[in-house]
C-alpha cells in the first residue's frame, strides 16, 4: 500500500472511531449531571438511578474516548511529522490548552465515579460540572485546530520559511467559531438521540419494565437535548455553507457538485457524479444562488475555477454532504414531532419510539459524514494552500501494518464496549 | 528565564510526573500480573482501588509531555515520530489496552472468563508500554534512534522495573488497613529495589561497550550525581520500607526516579536529541513560547487546586484504609 493512502486510511480510521466516543464524552456528562440533579430536587429514585446507570455507560464511553485519544496524538508524529514539524509551532497552543481541559474532565470523572460514597449529595454534582464544561471546551479547541487546517492564519511565509507567528490569530483562524459551534452541537445532537434511542428501543420491547419510570425519565432529558440542539445545528450548517461559498470555494463547489461557475446554480441533490458531470441528480433551479446570496440571479463558483491539481474527490465529498443533510433532515422532523407531542404532554406512541429509535444510529451516521465532508473537501490538502496531505505524510515502513493492529484493536474495543453497555443497560442497578 | 528553559520545565516536569504517577499505576499492573499468594485477589482488589480514580488523570501527563513536545519543539516529535515508529506504537498498543482493559475487567467482574483475559490484558500491556517507552528513551539517548541496540533494551527493562519498585512502595501505604497485604507489598518493594538496582547496572555496563559518546555523558558530572543520589535513595526506601516509615518510601521512591531523569537529561544538556537538536535549535519562534507558558500558567491555576482536591478525596490521611471504599464492580 502506498505509504500516504496507508496514513490517510489509518488517521482516518481512527479519527472516525475516536469522533463517536469523543462526542459521547462531550454529551454524556450534561445528561448525567442533568439525571442528578433532578434526583437532588425531586428525590425521585428514578431520577437518582438513571443518573448511577448513564454514569456507568459513561465510565465505559470516556475511558474508550480518552485511549484512543492517545492513538490520534502518537499518530500526528507517527504519520505526519512533516506537517507537525511544520504546523506544531503554529498551531500547538489550542493543543496545550486541550491538555488542561482534558486534564481537568479526567480528574473529575476520577472524582465523580468514584465519589458517590465519598461526598456529599450536593458535592458530588457539583464535582460534575467541570466534566460537562471542560468535555465541550477540550471538543472546541481542538476544532480550533482543524478550522486552521481548511483556513490556516497567524503566519506569513516569506522565502519559504515560516515568521510572523501569532498562535492566538492562528487559534482564531476565520472559520473557527463556525466550526466550533457545529461540533460542539453534534456531539450534543449524537447525545442526546443516542441516549433516547437505547430508552425508546426498551420501551419497545418492554425489556425494563421494573424500571419504566427510570427509562421514560431518561427518555425525556434525552430527547429534550436532542431536540435542543438539532435546530440550532441546522442554523449553524447553514451559516457555515455561505461561509465555505465565500471563503472555502472548492470545498463548497464540490459539496453542491457545481463544476461551472455560474448565475442562477441550482442545488443538486443525489445524483451519480462521473468526470465533471451529474446525472439523475434532482435539481433545484436557482436554489444554489439564492442560499449563497439571496438572489436567484447571483453568480456561484464553480470547480472551474479550481486548478485541477488543487480540487478535491467531488463524488465523495458531495455524497458525504447528502448523508449529512437527509440525516439531518429525518432528526429535525422527529425531534419536531416528540416536541409536539411533549408538549401536548401525550406518551409517545410505540411509532414515534421506533422513530427515535432509528435516530439513535442515524446521528452517527450525520456527523461521521459531516466530518467526511469537511475533510474529503479540503483535499489534497492537509494545511490548504500550505501543505499538501501527500508531502505530509511519513516514509517510515510499515504503515500498513500499523492501520491492521489498529484496526483489529479498534473493533475488540468497539466489540467489548458494546458488549458491557448492554450489560449497564439491562442490569438492574437499583443498589 | 528565557522561554527555551521555560517551555523545557514544563516539559521535563510532565514527563517526570508521567514517570513517577504514569509509572506506579503500570507498576500496579505489573503485580497485577504477578498476584500470588493466599492473597491473589486483596492484592488485585488493593491494586484496583489505588488505580482506579487516579489512573486517567495520571496518563493525561503523558498528553500534556506530547503536547508541549509537538508545540514548543516540534522539529523533535517529528523526528521522534518518523524513526521510533516500531517501539512508539508497540508502547502506544500497551498504553491503549492497558487502559481499556482496567476498565473493562472491573465492569466485568462478574463474568469469570470475560474479566480473566481482560486481567491477563491488563497485566502484560502494563509491562509492555513501559518497556517500549523505556526503549525509545533509550533509543533517543543513542543519538541514532537505535532502538534495537542492547543498551536501549536494557533501558527499557530498567523502566518496568523501575515501575515495579514505584507501585510496590505505593501499595505498601496503600494496604496500611491489612498488615498481611501490606507485608505482601513491603517485601515485593525491596525485591523490585534490588531488582531496579541490577536493571539499572546493566544500560551502564553495555553503554560502556557499545555507546562511547553516552558513555561519555554518564560519568561525565550531571549523570554522576543524579546517578548517586538515585542510589542513594534507593536505599533509603530499602531502610524505610524495613522500618515501616511508608511516607518516607513513598518520597524516596519518587525522588529516586526524579534523580534518574535529572541525571539522564542533565548529562545530555544541552542536547534534546543527542547529534541531532538542542533545546534551542529545536524551539519553536518566541511568540510561541510565550503563548504556551501564558497558557500553563493559567492552566495551572486550574489544575492544581483539581489535582489536590483529587487527591485530598481518594488518597488524603486515612483513605487508604477505608474499609467503606466502594467495590470495584460498581464505580
Amino acid at each position: 500500500m502506498e505509504h500516504v493512502i496507508a496514513a490517510r486510511a489509518l488517521m482516518g480510521t481512527s479519527l472516525a472511531f475516536h469522533i463517536v466516543f469523543a462526542a459521547l464524552g462531550v454529551g454524556l456528562p450534561l445528561l448525567v449531571v442533568a439525571a442528578e440533579g433532578l434526583w437532588l430536587r425531586t428525590k425521585r429514585r428514578a431520577y437518582y438511578d438513571l443518573a448511577r446507570t448513564w454514569a456507568k455507560g459513561m465510565a465505559i464511553l470516556f475511558v474508550v474516548g480518552a485511549m484512543s485519544g492517545t492513538i490520534l496524538s502518537f499518530e500526528l508524529g507517527l504519520l505526519w511529522p512533516t506537517f507537525m514539524r511544520y504546523a506544531g509551532g503554529i498551531i500547538g497552543l489550542p493543543f496545550s490548552l486541550e491538555g488542561f481541559a482534558f486534564f481537568i474532565e479526567a480528574i473529575f470523572i476520577g472524582i465523580y465515579l468514584y465519589g458517590w460514597e465519598r461526598l456529599s449529595p450536593v458535592a458530588h454534582w457539583l464535582s460534575g460540572l467541570p466534566i460537562v464544561l471542560s468535555g465541550a471546551l477540550s471538543a472546541a479547541f481542538v476544532t480550533t485546530a482543524n478550522a486552521w487546517m481548511n483556513m490556516p492564519a497567524g503566519f506569513r511565509i516569506v522565502n519559504g520559511t515560516v515568521v510572523d507567528i501569532d498562535p492566538i490569530a492562528a487559534m482564531l483562524s476565520p472559520p473557527w467559531l463556525v466550526e466550533v459551534l457545529h461540533t460542539t452541537l453534534a456531539a450534543y445532537v449524537v447525545t442526546g438521540f443516542g441516549a433516547a434511542a437505547v430508552c425508546a428501543f426498551a420501551l419497545v420491547r418492554r425489556s425494563a419494565e421494573d424500571r419504566r419510570e427510570q427509562v421514560q425519565a431518561g427518555l425525556t432529558i434525552a430527547m429534550l437535548v436532542a431536540s435542543i440542539a438539532i435546530p440550532l445545528q441546522w442554523i449553524v450548517g447553514d451559516v457555515i455553507a455561505r461561509f465555505d461559498a465565500d471563503h472555502e470555494p472548492a470545498k463548497f463547489a464540490s459539496l453542491e457538485v457545481l463544476f461551472h461557475t455560474r448565475r442562477h446554480a441550482p442545488i443538486t441533490i443525489g445524483g451519480i457524479v462521473s468526470g465533471d458531470t451529474v446525472r439523475y441528480g434532482i435539481e433545484l433551479p436557482s436554489a444554489l444562488s439564492l442560499l449563497v446570496a439571496f438572489d436567484p440571479n447571483a453568480e456561484v463558483k464553480g470547480l472551474d475555477r479550481v486548478a485541477p491539481d488543487d480540487r478535491p474527490p467531488v463524488a465523495a465529498v458531495h455524497y458525504s454532504f447528502d448523508t449529512m443533510v437527509g440525516s439531518a433532515s429525518l432528526l429535525l422532523l422527529v425531534a419536531i414531532v416528540w416536541t409536539i407531542v411533549a408538549l401536548r404532554k401525550r406518551v409517545p406512541a410505540k411509532s414515534l419510539l421506533i422513530g427515535i429509535a432509528v435516530c439513535g444510529p442515524i446521528s452517527v451516521v450525520a456527523m461521521e459524514a459531516g466530518w467526511f465532508v469537511t475533510e474529503f473537501g479540503r483535499q489534497p490538502w492537509i494545511a490548504r494552500g500550505l501543505l499538501r496531505t501527500s508531502d505530509a505524510a511519513t516514509v517510515a515502513p510499515g504503515v500498513d501494518v500499523q492501520l491492521y493492529g489498529f484496526s483489529i484493536v479498534y473493533v475488540i474495543l468497539a466489540a467489548t464496549c458494546w458488549w458491557l453497555l448492554r450489560r449497564v443497560g439491562t442490569k438492574d442497578h437499583a443498589a | 528565564m528565557t522561554p527555551v528553559l521555560g517551555a523545557a520545565l514544563v516539559g521535563l516536569t510532565a514527563v517526570s510526573l508521567y514517570a513517577i504517577f504514569g509509572g506506579a499505576d503500570f507498576g500496579g499492573g505489573v503485580w497485577d500480573l504477578f498476584a500470588s499468594g493466599p492473597r491473589r485477589q486483596a492484592q488485585r482488589d488493593a491494586i484496583s482501588n489505588a488505580i482506579g480514580p487516579v489512573w486517567e488523570s495520571n496518563h493525561v501527563w503523558l498528553i500534556f509531555a506530547i503536547v508541549t513536545l509537538f508545540t514548543c519543539f516540534p522539529p523533535v516529535f517529528a523526528d521522534i515520530g518518523a524513526n521510533l515508529s516500531t517501539p512508539l506504537t508497540l508502547a502506544l498498543l500497551g498504553i491503549v489496552l492497558r487502559g481499556a482493559a482496567f476498565v473493562f475487567r472491573n465492569h466485568a467482574a462478574d463474568t469469570f472468563a470475560t474479566a480473566r483475559s481482560w486481567t491477563a490484558v491488563f497485566g502484560a500491556s502494563s509491562i509492555i508500554a513501559p518497556f517500549f517507552l523505556g526503549d525509545a528513551a533509550g533509543a533517543i539517548a543513542t543519538g541514532r534512534y537505535a532502538w534495537t541496540s542492547p543498551f536501549a533494551l536494557s533501558a527499557g527493562v530498567f523502566a518496568v522495573a523501575l515501575c515495579a519498585q514505584i507501585a510496590a512502595v505505593f501499595l505498601v501505604r496503600e494496604t496500611s488497613h491489612d498488615r498481611a497485604l501490606r507485608d505482601d507489598f513491603r517485601r515485593r518493594a525491596v525485591r523490585a529495589t534490588v531488582v531496579v538496582w541490577i536493571a539499572g547496572l546493566v544500560p551502564a555496563l553495555l553503554a560502556h561497550q557499545a555507546e562511547p559518546g553516552l558513555f561519555a555523558a554518564l560519568i561525565g558530572p550531571v549523570a554522576r550525581i543524579g546517578i548517586a543520589i538515585a542510589m542513594l535513595l534507593g536505599i533509603v526506601v530499602m531502610l524505610s520500607i524495613a522500618n515501616h516509615r511508608d511516607t518516607l518510601a513513598r518520597v524516596a521512591v519518587g525522588a529516586e526516579a526524579l534523580a534518574v531523569l535529572a541525571g539522564w537529561f542533565g548529562a545530555q544538556a544541552p542536547n534534546l536529541i543527542p547529534n541531532s537538536w538542542t533545546y534551542q535549535t529545536a524551539a519553536a519562534s518566541p511568540a510561541m513560547l510565550s503563548a504556551f507558558l501564558v497558557a500553563t500558567a493559567i492552566g495551572a491555576l486550574f489544575l492544581i487546586p483539581s489535582l489536590a482536591l483529587l487527591f485530598f478525596t481518594f488518597k488524603g490521611r486515612g483513605s487508604g484504609s477505608d474499609a467503606a471504599l466502594p467495590p470495584m464492580t460498581n464505580p
